[in-house]
């Protein structure tokens, strides 16, 4: 498990490689210029936090999207792929993050959809089963073929997700998160597949958030940090240590902890809150977790993904029911309240997905900011236009949203700014505690700041905040405390004072548990 | 910095893009109308005159009433199949109480006064809707299957309380003291015929609650984005069943209206009404993905059907050609919609 690779990775003959490769989307710049090269026979891992560009990168190479500028060459040749199937044909194929299973179908059919095997008498399916059967097999992975994908476990769908793209025999196999729902033993399984094919002469692209699994399988190592390659170099010459470094910066300031106060009595308190997977499995997302925070405190959870953040803010919001465990707001139980009678005692969520959850795209700027407080300018049977007004200005002028007025279109404003009036509308209703799920996902750097000192503000008047982020960087900014989760648990609790490293050995970014 | 001044590229060209273009498309239902008057004023000398612009708008009021009720659902995302059927069902309840409910364990029979037919009629037609409304909400049956299921559900009902029959005598008698059930259809209040008095009554009530009440913002932020309204403290599930409700309601009240101005309630009455009421709402502008829509456009909607199908009746083309007409009228609409929300709608 822990043999380092070839010691002399360089001598293997590039095959594919990206010159000066930019990507923008109208005023966003999601890579600026970015060079590497991909060598046969050897693993290159891409690292980098969310939003650096890595995924962008990997749709480009795979001839998802095309590149603002720049060149992709492969074996020497320049080449502009206009789809993903041209790609496969010159033999790259790519393992998406998201995966990309029709639920319904079998595993057979998933494997083979959209180059079924044709026979004479229509599609072979004996001839597609007997290949899904030796594809699995050497996976070491004991599914029927027949199975409906909708019937497996995560993990499972996401060991088809790598087969359909073994199926294809490629030179060159880009795997997006790869291994972020597999089981310990499911990794070293994909790692024996991977060293295999190496062996045989394909060449892995590989990207992982397990930093320390993906430094066993890999040869070379990229970082991206906000769109541009920070540094590259082979395994021999790179450790953990200088990974985060890259990744993260030196100068990454997000603020410091609000100090100067004392915190106030405990405002949200979670008492052995456990909660069942919504989606039915037979385990909890959240598992006899207890957590107190007080008033004027921050409090950071860190954690993967799927550790389960998401169903615990959820929870505590109202949105998904605790099967067993107490919330109390402000020495109040609250767990048989709705989500609206939450908001009215002082218990707001922003949730992690603004533009499903956060926004109403067919509104405007100004009906957002004021959709969670709408009975605070109701009198009687009409909403007043008056007040309704005076709480989206004011609420504008706290938030920093950059528009020209409420009543433009929500569509029209930047991603910073959009994740700004989510927040500001539920800092309108006037809460003690709000939660924040992943507030800082696909914003700038500069905007995220922004939303750190405003959440720092709001501390300092009191406000209990509860932020939850899978950058390590983030942790280390405003929060007072840092909760670690792994597996619905609570797996370590730090103060301000401690380090990236210790964060992440804690949150199980690594295959030792 | 860059937030600023993708502020103000898109301002600008939204300025360089309000154009005549642009004018013609968000006002499409009005210059529409406004053509279809002209032309058949230029081939009728007869349509453009008070007396015929009144009666085509009370043909509209049947379906102006259903169209007000099916926009509800609609900006609420569903779909309301079922109210040419419950236009139906509670028409025939009407009819029937007017004939006298028996009562064989005292005896006696009951004819109950207009004002308790019409209110128990717009009770049946509310508990219609929310069944709708429960089947959509609580048990997460698609709008579509769910109404499409009472719709035939409410017919049949309608059709064995008659047993495929019509009532005919709906005028009451006077020593019952139940007669005034053709006011509705037939009379005038300073000229203007009640159901079209009716119709005006519904659209300000619904316009004033869309735009001023917090019922109103609920609905259109549910229809926009259910997740995040849910989240932001909307009931949703209430707002739900409140639309199929009040499209439930408002389908009675286009029942009694049309029962009345045919003197007559039958079973079969309102076929199809409930395709009409979505066409009216759509060329009025409705997206029906639901959050985008207005009391206005849907008005325009309905009177540019009716309009359009009078006008074709009076200079006498063949009610072949009038579906015709309104088949590619209706897919104009939608084209129309398409364009407009289709560009500035879908962002990523």
């Amino acid at each position: 498990m822990t043999d380092i690779p070839a010691a002399n990775p360089d001598v293997g003959e590039v095959v594919l490689a990206a010159r000066n490769v930019a990507k923008s989307y109208g005023q966003i710049h999601a890579l600026k210029g970015v060079n590497f090269d991909i060598h046969r026979g050897q693993v290159t891992t891409l690292f980098g936090e969310n939003g650096a560009g890595k995924s962008t990168l990997m749709k480009i190479l795979s001839g998802v999207i095309r590149p603002t500028s720049g060149e992709i060459i492969l074996d020497g040749q320049p080449v502009a792929f206009n789809t993903s199937t041209e790609a496969r044909d010159r033999g790259i194929s790519i393992i998406h993050q998201e995966l990309s299973l029709a639920p319904n179908l079998s595993v057979r059919d998933n494997i083979f959809m959209g180059r079924e095997i044709k026979g004479p008498m229509g599609v072979d399916f004996a001839e597609e089963e007997r290949q899904v059967r030796k594809l699995l097999e050497e996976l070491e992975e004991d599914i029927d073929p027949l199975t409906p994908v909708e019937e497996l476990r995560l993990g499972q769908q996401q060991i088809v997700e790598i087969a359909r793209a073994l199926s294809v025999d490629s030179r060159i196999l880009i795997m997006d998160e790869p291994t972020s729902a597999l089981s310990a033993t499911e990794v070293e399984v994909l790692f024996k597949v991977i060293r295999d094919l190496t062996s045989k002469g394909v060449s892995i692209v590989y990207i992982s958030h397990h930093l320390e699994e993906a430094l066993q399988i890999t040869n070379h190592a990229v970082v991206l940090r906000d769109g541009a390659m920070t540094a590259y170099a082979p395994r021999s010459e790179i450790d953990l240590e200088w990974i985060v470094r890259n990744m993260v910066g030196e100068n990454y300031d997000l603020g410091s902890p609000p100090g100067g106060y004392d915190f106030g009595p405990v405002a949200l308190s979670l008492r052995e809150v456990t909660v069942a997977d919504p989606k039915g499995g037979d385990y909890n997302v959240v598992d006899k977790l207890s957590l107190d925070v007080r008033a004027g405190e921050v409090v950071c959870i860190y954690g993967l993904m799927g550790a389960g953040r998401t169903e615990l803010m959820e929870t505590v919001a109202g949105r998904l029911r605790a099967t067993t465990g107490e919330v109390v707001l402000e020495g109040k139980e609250v767990s048989h309240l709705s989500i609206a009678q939450r908001i009215a005692r002082g218990l707001a969520l922003v949730p992690e997905d603004r533009q499903r959850d956060g926004l109403v795209q067919t509104m405007t700027v100004g009906q957002n900011l004021s959709l969670a407080s709408i009975a605070s300018f109701t009198k009687g049977l009409f909403t007043q236009k008056k007040a309704e007004q005076d709480l989206i200005d004011r609420t504008i002028k706290e938030v920093t949203v950059k528009t020209s007025g409420g009543a433009a279109a929500i569509g029209s404003l930047s991603g910073g700014n959009q994740q700004k009036v989510v927040i500001g509308k539920m800092l309108a209703t006037r809460p003690k505690v709000i939660l924040l799920d992943e507030p800082s996902r696909g914003i700038d750097i500069g905007a995220k700041a922004e939303v750190f000192r405003l959440l720092a503000e709001g501390a300092k008047r009191g406000l209990a905040v509860v932020y939850s982020t899978s950058e390590v960087g983030e942790c280390l900014s405003i929060a007072h405390r840092i909760i670690v989760m792994h597996k619905g648990h609570i797996s370590a609790e730090f103060d301000s004072t401690v380090t990236k490293e210790q964060i992440m050995a804690a949150s199980g970014e690594s295959v030792a548990a | 910095m860059s937030d600023t001044s993708l502020t103000r590229s898109a301002a600008k060209g939204s300025a360089q893009s309000f154009s005549l273009g642009r004018l013609l498309l968000e006002g499409r239902a009005f210059f529409a109308l406004i053509a279809i008057i002209a032309v058949f004023s230029y081939l009728s000398p007869n349509y453009l005159t008070v007396s015929n612009l009144l009666i085509m708008a009370s043909h509209v009021a049947i379906y102006g009433i259903l169209a007000i009720g099916m926009l509800l659902v609609i900006l609420n995302g569903g779909i309301d199949l079922s109210v040419g059927s419950v236009l139906a069902l509670c028409g025939v309840l009407a009819g029937a109480l007017m004939q006298g409910v028996e009562l064989p364990v005292f005896g006696v029979i009951l004819f109950p006064p207009v004002w308790a037919v019409v209110v128990l009629t717009c009770a049946a037609g509310a508990l219609v809707g929310a069944l709708n409304g429960a089947l959509i909400a609580w048990f997460k049956v698609p709008a579509f299957v769910a109404t499409l299921g009472v719709m035939y559900v409410a017919r049949g009902v309608a059709l064995l309380q008659t047993n495929g029959l019509t009532y005919n005598n709906l005028h009451g008698r006077p020593e019952l003291g139940n007669t005034g059930f053709d006011w509705l259809g037939f009379n005038r209040l300073a000229g203007v015929p009640i159901s079209v008095l009716v119709l005006a009554t519904i659209a300000i009530l619904t316009g004033l609650m869309l735009s001023r009440s917090s019922f109103g913002r609920w609905l259109y932020a549910s229809g926009g984005n259910e997740r995040a309204a849910d989240l932001s403290g909307v009931p949703v599930k209430r707002v739900k069943i409140t639309v199929y409700t009040l499209s439930g309601i408002l389908a009675a009240v286009a029942g009694l209206v049309l029962s009345s101005q045919l003197t007559s309630a039958g079973p079969t009455a309102g076929t199809t009404y409930e395709l009409t009421a979505i066409a009216a709402v759509v060329i009025g502008g409705a997206a029906l993905t639901g959050g985008r829509g207005t009391v206005r456009g849907t008005m325009l909607g309905a009177f540019v059907i009716g309009f359009l199908s009078d006008g074709l009746v009076i200079i006498g083309v063949s009610s072949y050609w009038q579906t015709v007409f309104t088949g590619a009228v209706i897919v104009l609409a939608v084209l129309m919609n398409s364009i407009q929300y289709g560009k500035g709608g879908r962002k990523s």
